[in-house]
């Protein structure tokens, strides 16, 4: 292993030495500093992997090529750096497509690598083909077919400066088996040229400018954090930029750490499942901030009620975000990091005649806040004879305490562990936002670990989304990965089921999860430990005994089964209008 | 309404069909499409009509800005610009009507490519519109066949086209994070 890590330190290969396009894919990878993978190999990518044989870069072997994009994804982001998987032909490529698209929605940067049949029997219907170029175009932010062994190696650079520059998103390589098979000079590649790819990084100085001045007039600023928060690696902007204005501040679902959960300016999440204050908060502004963010309906509710008094300043890096939803008074495009950067030196220039001015308004707009947030606050009960959902969360937090990074599926414990486990810092909250895609969170801790093997991760799942993702387990036991799988487990499709409860007349259709397997014994067959609880009592000693044991971990908690996630917005209503509980009995 | 964009874009495989997937993911029905490739080889100018919601219009124009294949596409529906197009018509006339026929054509400026005991063929450039009427004037001499080319559109206005600079890649690649490359 030394050896092998002492590779990655040797001298650049020369140019023109005559190299596989397997082995220019590779050289490539390592030129973008790639350093680990996630793939499966198939008939048309053997060549690849061939090569890949006596080369450095470590490749971790999923066990289904779905998990490999959602790998990627959990490693790109920990890090912000690009995740790379691989997949063969046809089967192996489509499987790739959940991951590739839920990467589109959330902007997170991967490249894809899929093998492709020898170009000579492409569209001939040949064995495990499949028109991965076409299939994949709606999923990618761009991709790419690559025809000759000469384009290769701009391609795949190509791929990776379109996946993290601008708006992130996933790119695919598709190459035919010959491609990597051709031996060529290789030359490397010093500059790419994409004359049609627009990045607006700045933002209109002017523009700034006057949300400086709007911002100091506002009597109830509010910012509405996002993503491009954590995508543009802007945290510290906006802390600076927050206790600067003294606004109150909402981190959306993607954007959770971006501003530390800690922090007194910090509200909540927003939106659905979003806290009281945060949502009265969004309502009742004056002047929202929207900062790398783009006005989903989850957040927004009804979007003619939302934030109705409210003038609107929105930074975010693609422009056809900026008025999509919502138009806003001041549109800046750029990237939100620098644009906070300008903004907060032009707000600390205006500061000495401006700051003052609302400051009494402001008081009583922070109070307000802070009243909200005592009269309901996010419910933490616990019971006496059960293991509430919230309970599992509230340990999960305290045990955490901001550090830990949380993988989280899709469903009602996603939303339970948002409202309730706090993110002192961004890239440790990592779930599947905008596809809401089951099976996420297993793989994604996967690639999480993998990429930050010095961080204690949790994989928190539903009994539903977990079961989509088993087969990883041997993945994970495999490479010797220390997550921590929390299942809440409720026996149920939670969402779903409350949905049936509250919209449909409690008429509970395909949504119980029966014959669920022994946490013990299933993790024991895959070599680690698990176990199932159910009494709140035990649960303290159960989590600590799962961090502590030093290797992967099945905890399996079950949970109150019919607890719902409130506050809740029912779909296009407004945020205003929240409901707090399940609706009351007529009593006589 | 009925939109016309133009757009200039990279003359590739799959260029196309981005551009139509952004209308086609949001249910749109294409009108009319040309396309050819311009003075530079590598590009290609596409002239798309098409029905939007009024809502949606900037929309569809920004996602297909935001191509990486596309340099410019661009609303042509209110602005200074003229829309074009070809038709290619066949009409069966008798003795009696051809030279009543031939008299229709000249008023439309079309001109004869084929001519035959059966009727003509005619070739005519205009106005959309204007086809329409050429068309339905054809239509009452007899049985008639017609190709359309769909509208091509020029913009009477010089935009300036922003073009990305070519980029260079560091020493050790492309290892910044998205927030430094964007610098």
């Amino acid at each position: 292993m030394a050896a092998e890590t002492l590779q990655s330190t040797s001298p650049r290969t020369e140019t023109g030495k005559l190299m596989s396009g397997a082995e220019m894919l590779l050289e490539c990878l390592v030129r973008e500093g790639v350093d680990c993978f996630f793939g499966y190999p198939g008939g048309v990518t053997i060549p690849f992997y061939d090569a890949l044989y006596d080369h450095h870069i470590r490749h971790v072997l999923v066990r289904h090529e779905e998990n490999a994009a959602f790998a990627a994804e959990g490693y790109a982001r920990a890090t912000g750096k690009v995740g790379v998987c691989c997949a063969t032909s046809g089967p192996g490529a489509t499987n790739l497509v959940t991951g590739l698209v839920d990467a589109m929605m959330d902007s997170i940067p991967i490249v894809a690598i899929s093998g492709q049949v020898h170009s000579k029997l492409i569209g001939s219907d040949a064995f495990q083909e499949a028109d991965t170029f076409g299939i994949t175009r709606p999923a990618t932010k761009h991709n790419f077919m690559v025809k000759t062994l000469q384009e290769l190696p701009q391609i795949v650079h190509e791929a990776f400066y379109i996946a993290a520059s601008g708006r992130p998103g996933p790119v695919l390589v598709d190459i035919p088996k010959d491609v990597f098979q051709a031996r060529g000079h290789y030359a490397p590649v010093d500059t790419i040229h994409l004359p049609g790819y627009k990045v607006f990084t700045e933002g209109h100085t002017g523009q700034i400018r006057r949300a400086a001045q709007l911002i100091w007039e506002a009597e109830r600023p509010f910012v509405y954090a996002g993503g491009g928060i954590i995508a543009a690696n802007a945290a510290p902007e906006l802390k600076e930029f927050v206790e600067l204005v003294d606004a109150p501040a909402v981190c959306t679902l993607m954007a959770l750490g971006g501003l530390p959960a800690n922090h007194p300016n910090f509200v909540s999440m927003p939106g659905m499942h979003g806290s009281y204050a945060a949502n009265m908060g969004m309502t009742d502004c004056d002047l929202l901030i929207a900062l790398g963010t783009r006005f989903d309906d989850r957040v927004t509710g009804q979007l003619s009620t939302f934030a109705r008094h409210a003038r609107v300043i929105h930074v975010d890096i693609d422009p056809a975000e900026v008025g999509k939803n919502r138009t806003p008074d001041i549109p800046i495009v750029g990237d939100v990091k620098r644009v906070l950067q300008k903004l907060t030196r032009v707000l600390q220039e205006l500061a000495p005649e401006s700051a003052k001015k609302k400051s009494e308004a402001r008081r009583k707009w922070r109070a307000q806040l802070k009243t909200w947030k005592e009269e309901r606050p996010y419910d933490r009960e616990r019971a006496e004879d059960e293991i509430r959902p919230q309970h599992l969360m509230d340990e999960i937090d305290r045990l955490s305490n901001g550090q830990a990074i949380v993988a989280s599926d899709v469903g009602q414990h996603q939303m339970w562990a948002a409202q309730l486990i706090g993110f002192n810092e961004p890239r440790l909250w990592i779930n599947s936002g905008g596809l809401g895609a089951m099976g996420f969170g297993v793989p994604a801790a996967m690639g999480a670990q993998m990429a930050r093997p010095d961080k204690l991760v949790f994989a928190i799942c539903g009994d539903g989304g977990f079961q989509m993702a088993i087969p990883e387990l041997a993945t994970i036991a495999s490479q010797g990965l220390p997550v921590k799988i929390i299942i809440m487990n409720n026996g149920y499709l939670g969402m779903v089921r409350q949905w049936q409860t509250l919209f449909y007349n409690n008429r509970l259709s395909a949504v119980t999860l029966d014959c669920f397997p022994d946490a013990e014994k299933l993790a024991s067959a895959y070599g680690f430990e698990g176990r199932t609880i159910e009494k709140p009592q035990e649960l303290t000693k159960a989590l600590q005994q799962a961090i502590d044991y030093p290797g992967p971990y099945l905890l399996n908690v079950k949970v109150s089964p019919e607890e719902n996630v409130y506050p809740m917005v029912p779909a296009g209503g407004s945020i205003s209008e929240m409901v707090f509980g399940p609706p009351q009995p007529v009593t006589a | 309404m009925l939109l016309t964009i133009s757009i200039l874009l990279e003359n590739k495989p799959g260029a196309l069909l981005r551009v139509t997937g952004v209308l086609s993911a949001r249910g749109y029905n294409i009108e009319t499409l040309t396309v050819a490739k311009t003075i530079d080889p590598e590009l290609s100018r596409m002239t798309i009509g098409v029905e939007v919601e009024d809502r949606l219009r900037s929309q569809v124009v920004k996602q297909m800005n935001k191509l990486v294949n596309v340099l410019q596409a661009t609303d042509l529906t209110d602005a200074p610009a003229v829309i074009r197009e070809m038709i290619l018509l066949r009409v069966r006339c008798d003795q009696n009507t051809r030279t009543a026929v031939l008299k229709e054509a000249e008023i439309f400026h079309a001109r004869v490519v084929d001519s035959s005991t059966e009727g003509f063929a005619l070739e005519a450039t205009g106005d959309p519109e204007k086809l329409d009427e050429f068309v339905a004037i054809m239509r009452s001499y007899g049985e008639i066949e017609v190709t359309r080319s769909g509208g091509v559109a020029m913009s009477l206005e010089g935009k300036k086209i922003r073009l990305q600079p070519p980029v260079a890649l560091n020493e050790v690649g492309q290892t910044a994070s998205p927030a430094q490359r964007t610098l």
